[in-house]
C-alpha cells in the first residue's frame, strides 16, 4: 500500500500481520485501529470481524530490524552511548550531555521534533535505570522524567507488564492479584525470592523490580559504528583531470587504512564539479589491500571516463568493503608473497577488462559436457568437488554445438561421413558410441538422449560429435548430429 | 673484425659473458595447421613445466568462436586455470605482458586469430623479453595466420596424424600422433617430427617423420632458416 514512505492516514485502521500457527496474526496496529479494538497478537480473521475495514500488510521483520540498527546510529547526535532495545526500543546513555540540549525537558522535545521529522512516532522518557526508563515509556505519562529518588514512586503505579516479564509471568502475576509495581513492591522480599527462585531473568519480578530500582546492574553496552576511512583533496581551482591527485589520495587513504590494521575491497572516487554535478568511479580488488601503489594502477584506464564538465575542484577518495587485514609473512627474507602476486594480477585484469572476463572454470558433478563446467570468480575459495570421468574428454569444447550433415551406414551406428563448416570429413576410425542421458531433474521434459562418438576423419583430425536423440524415440523427427569439441 | 671475434673470445675465457641458458622459458608461437585442430593445445600443454602453478589463459573472441574453449576435463585439475575471455587482439597481447610480471604463475597461454596489426615484431618482443626476465613459459597459439615477422625464440607448425593403432580396438582410434614442424628456433636445431603422446604415463615420443622426396641439394641445412 504505501511502501513508498508516506505514511498511511491516520483514519483508516491499520494493521501489520506475521505468520502465525494458524494463520497470519497481529503484528502491529496503528492508533485508529487499536481504539477500534485490535490486539496485537490476536488472529487477522478474528480482528476482521470486530473491524471489517480493517487494512492488512505484511510485517517486515529484518527491515525493521536493519532500520533500528541504522537509527541507533543516527541517535548519536544526542549522546555518544546509544544501543537497540528489543525490537522496538532505543536506550540512550544521556549522563552528561542532557545540559548540552538545554536540560532533560527541552532534550526530551528535540528528541520527539527530530524523530516526527523522519515520521517516526516516539514515546520517550527519562530514568535513571534502563528499566525504570522502559516501564515509563510505555506505560507512564507523556515524556516522563524521573529523577534519582523518584522511581520508587513513579513505578508504583505502573502495569506488571511494564516490568519487563514474558507473558506468562505477566499472567501469573495477574492471578495472583499484584496488578501494578507497587504490589509487587509491596510483597516482602522473601517470599518473592522463595516463589521464583529458579525462574530466569525474564520470568524473575523480583530480578527484574531490582534492576528497575537500580539495585542490581545493568550496564549499556554500545555497539561501534564502523569506521569510515575518506580522504579529500580540496583544489584551489576547477581543473580537469584527477591523475596528478591520486597517488597522494592513494598513499593517505592507505596511511589510515594502516593505522586502523585494516584492508579494503572497493574503492570509490568522486569527483564535485563546479556545476553542481558529481561523477565518480569504483574500482574493486580481489582481496583485501592497502598497498598504495596498486591501488593507484587499477585507476589506469577508469579516470578517462569522467566527464569533467567545467572542470571539479574537490576529490574524495573512499574506501569500501573494509575488513580486518593481517600482515602475513611467508618467507623468512621477507620477499615476495607468491599469492600476493596473483591477486594482484587477477585485480589489474578484472579492473581493466571487467569481472566477468577474468573466470576460473571448476568441474562441477554432472554427465552433460556442458554442464561438467562452471565458471567462478578466478580467486573464489571453492570446495574442489572435481572428479574427473574416466572417459576420455576432448580438450576443447565449443559453447554452442555445430550441427553438422551426416552419412551413416546403420541409423544407430557411427556416422561414415560428415560436412562440418563446408568442409566433407571422412571417418576413417571411431570409438563409441558413450550414451549421456538427459538429466530428467534439470532438463524439460522431452529432451533427447546423446550418443557420443570420437571419430578420425582422413586427415587425422579427432573430433567428438553426438547424435540427438534415436530414430522412432517419439521425441521429434529423425536425430540431428552436432560437433561438440576436438581432441588433441 | 677480428678484433671483436678475439675480444669475444677472451671474455668468454674469462667468463664474463654469460652464455643464454638452454633452459630459461621463453616466448614460443604455434601455429595449427588448421584452425579447429587441438593437435597444438595438446602439444603445448606437455610442453608446459610440471608443476601446480596456475596457468593464464587468454583468448580472444574469434579464437573461442571459431575453435572452441579449453575444457577442463579434458585438460585435467591438477593446474588451476585463469581464463581470461577478451574482444580485441590488443587486450590479449596486454593481458598477457601483465600476466607475465607476475612470477608465480605456471605459464601463460594466448591465442589470437589472424594476423591482427596489434601483433607486430614489437609486440612479440616485448613478450619474448618479460617471459625470460619473468622466467615464465609463453605461448602464443595463432589460428588462421601467416608465420611473419616475429621475435618468439621457437615457431612451431603443428598438425594432427591418423593417431597410433589402439592396443585392443582396431576400429578406435588410439593414442593421438602430431606432426611437428620447428621451423625457426634461436636455441635448438629447427627440424620435423612425428610425435606421439602417451596420457598415462604423460610420455611425448618423438620419431623422425618417413622420407619419400628427394634428396635435398646442398650442405644439408637447405631446409633450416637462419636463426635469430
Amino acid at each position: 500500500m504505501e511502501r513508498q514512505g508516506n505514511a498511511p492516514p491516520d483514519d483508516i485502521p491499520i494493521v501489520l500481520a506475521r505468520e502465525g500457527q494458524h494463520g497470519p496474526v497481529i503484528h502491529a496496529a496503528n492508533r485508529t485501529a487499536r481504539v477500534n479494538g485490535i490486539l496485537p497478537g490476536s488472529r487477522v480473521v478474528d480482528m476482521r470481524a470486530i473491524c471489517p475495514e480493517l487494512q492488512v500488510e505484511f510485517a517486515d521483520d529484518a527491515g525493521d530490524h536493519a532500520a533500528l540498527d541504522r537509527l541507533v546510529l543516527w541517535a548519536r547526535r544526542w549522546c555518544p552511548w546509544t544501543v537497540r532495545d528489543g525490537a522496538d526500543g532505543l536506550i540512550l546513555d544521556t549522563t552528561g550531555s542532557d545540559h548540552l540540549l538545554g536540560g532533560e525537558a527541552a532534550m526530551l522535545v528535540e528528541m520527539e521534533t527530530q524523530l516526527s521529522l523522519l515520521g517516526l512516532t516516539a514515546r520517550l522518557a527519562v530514568a535513571p535505570t534502563w528499566g525504570a526508563a522502559w516501564a515509563l515509556a510505555r506505560f507512564g505519562p507523556v515524556r516522563s522524567i524521573c529523577g534519582a529518588e523518584e522511581a520508587h514512586f513513579k513505578l508504583g503505579a505502573l502495569p506488571v507488564a511494564g516490568l519487563r516479564l514474558d507473558a506468562a509471568t505477566v499472567l501469573l502475576l495477574r492471578r495472583l492479584g499484584l496488578k501494578t509495581i507497587g504490589a509487587v513492591m509491596d510483597v516482602p522480599r522473601l517470599s518473592l525470592t522463595r516463589r521464583f527462585v529458579k525462574a530466569a531473568l525474564a520470568g524473575n519480578p523480583l530480578m527484574r523490580l531490582d534492576q528497575a530500582l537500580g539495585k542490581l546492574a545493568e550496564p549499556v553496552a554500545s555497539m561501534d559504528a564502523k569506521p569510515r576511512f575518506a580522504v579529500q583533496s580540496r583544489l584551489a581551482e576547477p581543473i580537469f583531470d584527477p591523475t596528478p591527485y591520486l597517488p597522494e589520495l592513494c598513499e593517505d587513504l592507505c596511511a589510515a587504512l594502516t593505522k586502523a590494521g585494516m584492508g579494503c575491497r572497493r574503492l570509490h572516487l568522486t569527483v564535485f564539479k563546479t556545476d553542481g554535478d558529481v561523477s565518480h568511479v569504483d574500482v574493486a580488488t580481489s582481496a583485501s589491500t592497502r598497498d598504495p601503489g596498486h591501488l593507484h594502477g587499477l585507476f589506469r584506464d577508469k579516470v578517462e571516463r569522467i566527464n569533467p564538465g567545467f572542470g571539479f575542484d574537490l576529490i574524495t577518495l573512499e574506501a569500501g568493503g573494509v575488513e580486518g587485514m593481517q600482515v602475513l609473512q611467508n618467507r623468512l627474507d621477507g620477499g615476495s608473497d607468491d599469492d600476493l602476486h596473483l591477486t594482484r594480477l587477477v585485480d589489474r585484469l578484472s579492473a581493466k577488462f571487467g569481472p566477468r572476463a577474468v573466470t576460473r572454470p571448476v568441474l562441477r558433478e554432472s554427465h552433460i559436457p556442458e554442464r561438467a563446467e562452471a565458471q567462478v570468480a578466478a580467486l573464489a575459495a571453492i570446495a574442489d568437488i572435481g572428479a574427473v570421468t574416466p572417459q576420455e574428454r576432448p580438450l576443447r569444447l565449443f559453447d554452442h554445438p555445430e550441427e553438422v550433415r551426416v552419412l551413416y551406414a546403420v541409423p544407430e551406428g557411427p556416422p561414415a561421413q560428415f560436412i562440418w563448416r563446408r568442409q566433407t570429413h571422412r571417418v576413417a576410425r571411431y570409438a563409441g558410441p558413450e550414451r549421456i542421458a538427459p538429466e530428467w531433474w534439470k532438463d524439460r521434459p522431452g529432451t533427447r538422449l546423446r550418443d557420443y562418438f570420437k571419430v578420425e576423419d582422413q586427415a587425422g583430425r579427432r573430433i567428438w560429435l553426438y547424435r540427438e536423440g534415436l530414430h522412432e524415440d517419439g521425441r521429434g523427427g529423425d536425430p540431428r548430429w552436432f560437433v561438440h569439441g576436438c581432441f588433441a | 673484425m677480428w678484433c671483436m671475434g678475439s675480444l669475444r673470445v677472451q671474455k668468454r675465457l674469462a667468463g664474463q659473458v654469460r652464455q643464454p641458458d638452454p633452459l630459461t622459458h621463453t616466448l614460443s608461437e604455434a601455429f595449427p595447421e588448421t584452425a579447429t585442430d587441438a593437435a597444438a593445445i595438446g602439444f603445448v600443454l606437455t610442453r608446459l613445466p610440471r608443476t601446480d602453478a596456475p596457468i593464464l589463459w587468454v583468448q580472444d573472441r574469434l579464437s573461442r568462436k571459431e575453435a572452441g574453449r579449453p575444457y577442463l576435463a579434458g585438460i585435467g585439475t591438477r593446474r588451476p586455470v585463469i581464463m581470461v575471455d577478451l574482444s580485441r587482439a590488443a587486450d590479449v597481447l596486454w593481458a598477457m605482458e601483465d600476466g607475465l610480471r607476475c612470477r608465480s604463475l605456471g605459464a601463460v597461454i594466448g591465442e589470437i586469430w589472424g594476423d591482427p596489426p596489434s601483433l607486430d615484431f614489437t609486440a612479440t618482443k616485448r613478450l619474448a623479453l618479460r617471459a625470460e626476465a619473468a622466467d615464465v613459459p609463453c605461448w602464443l597459439i595463432r589460428r588462421a595466420a601467416s608465420p611473419d615477422l616475429s621475435a618468439a625464440r621457437d615457431r612451431w607448425r603443428i598438425g594432427a596424424v591418423p593417431s597410433a593403432p589402439h592396443p585392443h580396438d582396431t576400429q578406435a582410434p588410439g593414442l593421438p600422433r602430431w606432426s611437428l614442424d620447428l621451423f625457426r628456433s634461436r636455441r635448438s636445431k629447427p627440424g620435423q617430427w612425428v610425435a606421439s603422446y602417451d596420457r598415462a604415463q604423460d610420455r611425448l615420443n618423438l620419431a623422425a617423420p618417413v622420407r619419400d622426396r628427394t634428396l635435398a641439394t646442398g650442405d644439408g641445412t637447405a631446409g633450416e632458416r637462419a636463426a635469430g
